[in-house]
């Protein structure tokens, strides 16, 4: 098994004629958890939904755990991935967004089960008693039984979070999990992903939380423009950052 | 904050407020004219001698006429039944990306949406002049079911064909309304959790979809229940049929076409008891308080009323 997670090389994405990756290069190793900074409409959202297909690559390679993503390469040619297969990989991919995207029909236990019930044909009873662990685990033991709309935003987002993990990923992806949350919210949530690196969980984060990114992240990655502009340990691109562009950035958002 | 916090602030609670409400001349107004104006309709209706109550009374429950209600409502039931589910698959037909899928879907509704109810049902009922044979098989090809039409088409397929497959073209729009009326972020999430599109569309976005279409489908059944009526051109013997049938020999035109009147509304009451329990069911979870029942709306056209935008 190699120690590499993920594997970006040169990856380029286009919307029509606007290029919003230009050329993107990075490991992620296993365990490791990024912190991808940057202003709005550098890239880095879309880079994330790259990770598990959900925006298709124009160019370059960009892999998941040894296996590319939504494609398979055999005699030196690509081959397209049945969606069937894109699916039973996502299911390996936790990913968290920035509006929670619960379901409003279900209660939270019954947004937790529904993956792995459906996908993974588990047990009801063998899910449920699952799911409750992982509610418990995020601090939502008395609501079970709620739907999203009786729930706060951190609340929602720790469902979420609950949710991505029922189906035991092997990497976590956040979307600026915190930005939809009232300031008073976002410390519950980054609480939860703050123990879920500590356990071991590989992520790829995309947010605005500097105090987060600094004691938490082992890399941090500041995109610009559809680039990466710079990427070290914390203390190198926060603390003494190379490149003017990061060092104005920092020096908005700080 | 805590309650005791509160009480250490305020340890006095105020009097509730008691005022004297604004005097609304306006509102006693409009609603004498409009007692008025219902008085002297119900004078009308009560004291015309041409409405022919007692012939009312005595053809309300005539077998006839009870026989042509239950031939609507059965109608109405099968068509609408078959109409959702063509319309389902008309409408993720033309949401596929599949271009052939799209536009079969997209022609289907733009011809039976866009000829009259009524040709359609004469239409059907006529198919075998166009097709003096069925044979289902391989286009140019084999074919391996034959069948006489003249024992599919009878006067009850005939309405029922025009009916369902009219109903689906107008349930394709509706239930698309409702899909894409459900947020894109739905689906994704659902997909990173590595549901296929199926699963996608049964339990996530089906579900959430179902708010959007219910109140239309209301709509629909109505409009079928009523429209069953014109199916008398090809001579099913539904209400309106009964009806005409009946004062096509006692002359009692009026009377009967209140009796008539009477059913439908009471169907169509049915109808609206039916959407009610449904959209309440399919409402769970999209509101944070129960909606007012009818009770409280009423109670509250009471008391004061003055504030708040409605």
């Amino acid at each position: 098994m190699s120690d590499v997670m993920v594997k970006a090389e040169g990856v380029h994405k286009r919307f029509g004629a606007n290029e919003v990756l230009k050329g993107i290069t990075l490991t992620v190793d296993r365990g490791e958890v990024m912190c991808l900074l940057g202003p709005s409409g550098s890239g880095k959202s879309t880079f994330l939904r790259c990770i598990n297909h959900l925006e298709k690559i124009n160019s370059g390679r960009l892999s998941v755990d040894g296996e590319l993503v939504g494609y398979r390469e055999a005699n030196g040619k690509l081959y397209e991935l049945h969606e069937r297969v894109v699916a039973q990989k996502r299911q390996e991919i936790g990913m968290v967004f920035q509006s929670f995207n619960l379901f409003p029909h279900m209660t939270a236990l019954q947004n937790v089960t529904l993956a792995p019930t459906l996908v993974r044909r588990r047990g009801r009873e063998e899910a449920e008693r699952r799911a409750c662990e992982l509610l418990d685990r995020v601090g939502l033991k008395d609501k079970y039984h709620a739907h999203p709309v009786a729930l706060s935003g951190g609340q929602q987002q720790r469902v979420a979070i609950a949710r991505a993990l029922a189906m035991d990923p092997k990497l976590m992806l956040f979307d600026e999990p915190t930005s939809a949350l009232d300031p008073e919210l976002v410390g519950e949530v980054l609480d939860v992903m703050r123990d879920l690196a500590r356990s071991g969980m590989t992520m790829v984060v995309v947010t605005h939380e500097i105090g987060f990114a600094r004691e938490v992240a082992d890399t941090v990655v500041f995109m610009d423009g559809g680039v990466v502009v710079e990427a070290g340990s914390p203390a190198e691109v926060l603390g003494a950052p190379k490149h003017e562009r990061t060092r104005s950035f920092l020096s908005k958002v700080l | 904050m805590d309650q005791t916090e509160l009480t250490q602030i305020a340890p006095e609670r105020p009097d509730d407020i008691k005022a004297v409400p604004v005097r609304r001349p306006g509102r006693w107004l409009g609603a004498f004219i409009v007692l008025v104006i219902a008085a002297s309709i119900v004078r009308a209706v009560v004291t015309n001698k041409n409405f022919g109550w007692s012939v009312v009374g005595q053809y309300l429950f005539d077998h006839r006429i009870i026989s042509g209600a239950i031939a609507v409502l059965y109608m109405t039931a099968l068509a609408m039944v078959v109409g959702v589910i063509l319309g389902t698959i008309l409408a993720i037909m033309r949401l596929s990306p599949n271009p052939v899928l799209k536009t079969a879907s997209w022609l289907y509704i733009w011809f039976f949406r866009g000829t009259p109810l009524l040709v359609q049902f004469v239409f059907w009922f006529n198919i075998k002049a166009l097709f003096p044979h069925i044979d289902l098989g391989v286009p140019f090809g084999p074919s391996f079911i034959h069948a006489d039409p003249n024992s599919v088409i009878t006067v009850f397929g005939a309405a029922f064909l025009a009916l369902s497959t009219n109903e689906g073209a107008y349930m394709a729009e509706v239930v698309r309304a409702g899909i894409i009326s459900v947020p894109e972020g739905q689906s994704e999430a659902a997909a990173s959790l590595g549901l296929n599109r199926l699963q996608i569309m049964r339990k996530v976005v089906l579900p959430q979809a179902m708010r959007v279409i219910l109140p239309p489908t209301g709509n629909e059944t109505i409009s079928m229940l009523k429209n069953i009526s014109i199916a008398s051109v090809i001579g099913f013997a539904e209400l309106y049929y009964q009806a005409s049938d009946i004062y096509a020999q006692n002359y009692e035109t009026i009377p009967l076409l209140i009796v008539a009147s009477i059913w439908y509304l009471a169907l169509t009451s049915i109808a609206y008891v039916g959407q009610y329990f449904l959209e309440r069911k399919v409402g769970q979870g999209f509101s944070r308080s129960q909606q007012a029942t009818m009770k409280e709306r009423w109670l509250s056209l009471g008391a004061g009323g003055g504030g708040g935008l409605r």
